[in-house]
């Protein structure tokens, strides 16, 4: 009878290395993840389809919380603005804006998305080194906070001010030496060689032009507390100088974003859960920075903060399914997911945390996870100790709400749908599965390519 | 298929290759495998007999049975 007989499990062998402890007969590295907000994953891929991202409204908005506390606990002035091209699907940023965040875009797409997010213009940061004349005067009109990036987008708002006689609030974006190999040099006016505060000299010179503000983003993932105390520092020097200079009160610095999540970084030895630093450590190196560096009390600016990945990544989830167990010419396990490097595009950055959807015995594999498509790069995971799983099985991929959303490619196949579940634990599709039919809407086939 | 005379295999799932001096572990469904080659079992009667053991699809069975038999080759536990 069916009833009685004994669970399957995949029949598995592997040689012991001497010395080596045997990851067989341990206890499971990681534990199964079968619910997802009270929504168990099964439900989920059954309702919605297998790939299939979800966001969880709940941790996305203890996230927010804990970041948001853990400035305010030590700096009287903070506001966060949350940085679209970490995931600009327009619910998610709703979520945020209905906590407080300000909106902080790099294009004109972004820009015009905050907007009909119901954004006041004069709470969205305008950074990039890619903004057209169109594109800045639209900010001028709506008041933003025109990050500046290059010299030649200085000229271009030059012209725009002075043309139509309205002002601009600007800031500069300033880039320099905090201790991280390589710099990122290329963004904005460096500090040590003089270009940020000839290009402030500049900006104060021109009537209409309003110097609010001081902006920098030291790079992304930066796993240096210090780097941020000495960027903090930094900024707050070039503040007092300004002030010192031209008699401008600086009213805020924005120290960008860059704080890790909790993913672990490719070929990283120690589990990111565990290593990276806690945002009240960011938070800390930045604000005891900034309170030590000399402002007057009254004249403390405002300390804004545009952090994309440690707000988001632990809030996403990604599930599917195993298509085939295969084994590889040198013996080692594989299998076959749903989901390639195409939507997992962070594959290419993490080791992702990846577990399974049911209770497996004690058994456990080595193996290398591959994506469905037929390209050698696709891969998601080229070591991995799972239990035995097989065609069907299904696997839950951590930390996954940053970037995947906005940088999956449409390659090969379509783009999955995206699920919120509500504080409710309700899931909602807001992203719908892109479907043929969406790719071809926008191609057009010339008349001598017809038939008929 | 045949295993190894020499090969010591305990009912934990633990193997002992005494000629290369390699050890190996083995999973439950795996060591009932074992069991069965050493019992001389072909591979059809052992898809039968595991059919009528584990709660598992046919197709299943035969795919990761094929693959365990291979792998037990490639280890080099197995005689002609
Ligand atoms: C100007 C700016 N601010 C904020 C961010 C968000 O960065 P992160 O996700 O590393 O916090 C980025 C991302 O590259 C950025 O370019």
């Amino acid at each position: 009878m069916a009833t009685s007989k004994k669970p399957y499990e995949r029949p598995v062998i592997q040689r012991l290395n001497a010395g080596v402890t045997g990851k067989f007969g341990q206890p499971s590295v990681t534990a199964s993840v079968s619910n997802i907000d009270g929504n168990s994953v099964d439900a989920l891929i059954q309702q919605f389809g297998s790939p299939l991202f979800v966001i969880s409204e709940n941790t996305l908005t203890k996230t927010y919380r804990d970041a948001e506390r853990a400035f305010t606990n030590r700096y009287p002035k903070v506001q966060l603005a949350w940085s679209y091209k970490t995931n600009y699907l327009d619910a998610v940023c709703r979520i945020y804006h209905r906590l407080g965040a300000w909106a902080e875009v790099v294009s004109g797409f972004e820009y015009e998305k905050a907007l009909a997010n119901g954004v006041e213009g004069s709470k969205i940061i305008f950074n990039g080194p890619g903004k057209s004349a169109a594109e800045l005067e639209k900010a001028i009109h709506n008041q933003s906070l025109i990050h500046i990036d290059h010299a030649d987008e200085f000229y271009v708002l030059r012209e725009l001010v002075q043309q139509n006689g309205q002002s601009a609030r600007v800031a500069i974006r300033v880039n320099m030496d905090c201790g991280i190999y390589p710099q990122w040099d290329r963004f904005g006016f460096n500090l040590e060689n003089g270009e940020a505060f000839n290009m402030i000299e500049q900006i104060c010179s021109v009537d209409e032009m309003h110097l609010e503000g001081l902006h920098c983003h030291i790079g992304t993932f930066v796993l240096s507390t210090q780097s941020y105390s000495i960027a903090a520092a930094k900024m707050s020097q070039l503040a007092l100088q300004i002030k010192k200079q031209f008699s401008i009160t600086i009213k805020y610095l924005d120290l960008g974003g860059g704080f890790a999540s909790k993913n672990t970084l490719k070929g990283s030895f120690l589990q990111g859960q565990d290593a990276n630093p806690s945002i009240d450590k960011y938070a800390e190196a930045i604000c005891s920075a900034i309170l030590k560096s000399g402002f007057n009390e009254n004249e403390l600016p405002l300390l804004i903060l545009e952090s994309g990945r440690a707000l988001i990544d632990e809030s996403g989830y990604l599930l599917g399914s195993v298509l085939s167990h295969k084994r590889l010419g040198d013996g080692r396990s594989a299998l076959i997911l749903d989901f390639g490097v195409n939507v997992l595009f962070t594959a290419f950055w993490y080791d992702h945390k990846i577990s399974t959807t049911q209770v497996h015995g004690q058994w456990q594999e080595d193996m290398v996870l591959y994506g469905p498509l037929c390209m050698n790069i696709d891969v998601v995971r080229e070591h991995i100790t799972l239990p035995p799983l097989n065609k069907g099985d299904k696997v839950v991929v951590h930390n996954t709400g940053a970037y995947n959303m906005t940088q999956w490619m449409q390659f090969i196949s379509m783009r999955p749908a995206v699920v919120l579940i509500d504080r409710n634990e309700k899931p909602h599709t807001i992203r719908l599965r892109e479907t043929t039919a969406t790719i071809q809407a926008q191609e057009k086939i010339p008349n001598h390519l017809t038939h008929g | 298929m045949k295993i190894k005379q020499n090969i010591a295999i305990s009912e934990s799932g633990f193997l002992f290759d005494p000629a290369t001096g390699h050890s190996f572990t083995t999973n439950p469904s795996g060591l009932r495998i074992m069991q069965l080659l050493r019992e001389g079992k072909n591979k059809s009667t052992i898809l039968e007999q595991l059919a009528q053991e584990f709660d598992t699809e046919h197709d299943t069975l035969e795919r990761d049975v094929n693959d365990y038999l291979n792998m037990l080759n490639y280890f080099k536990l197995t005689q002609s």
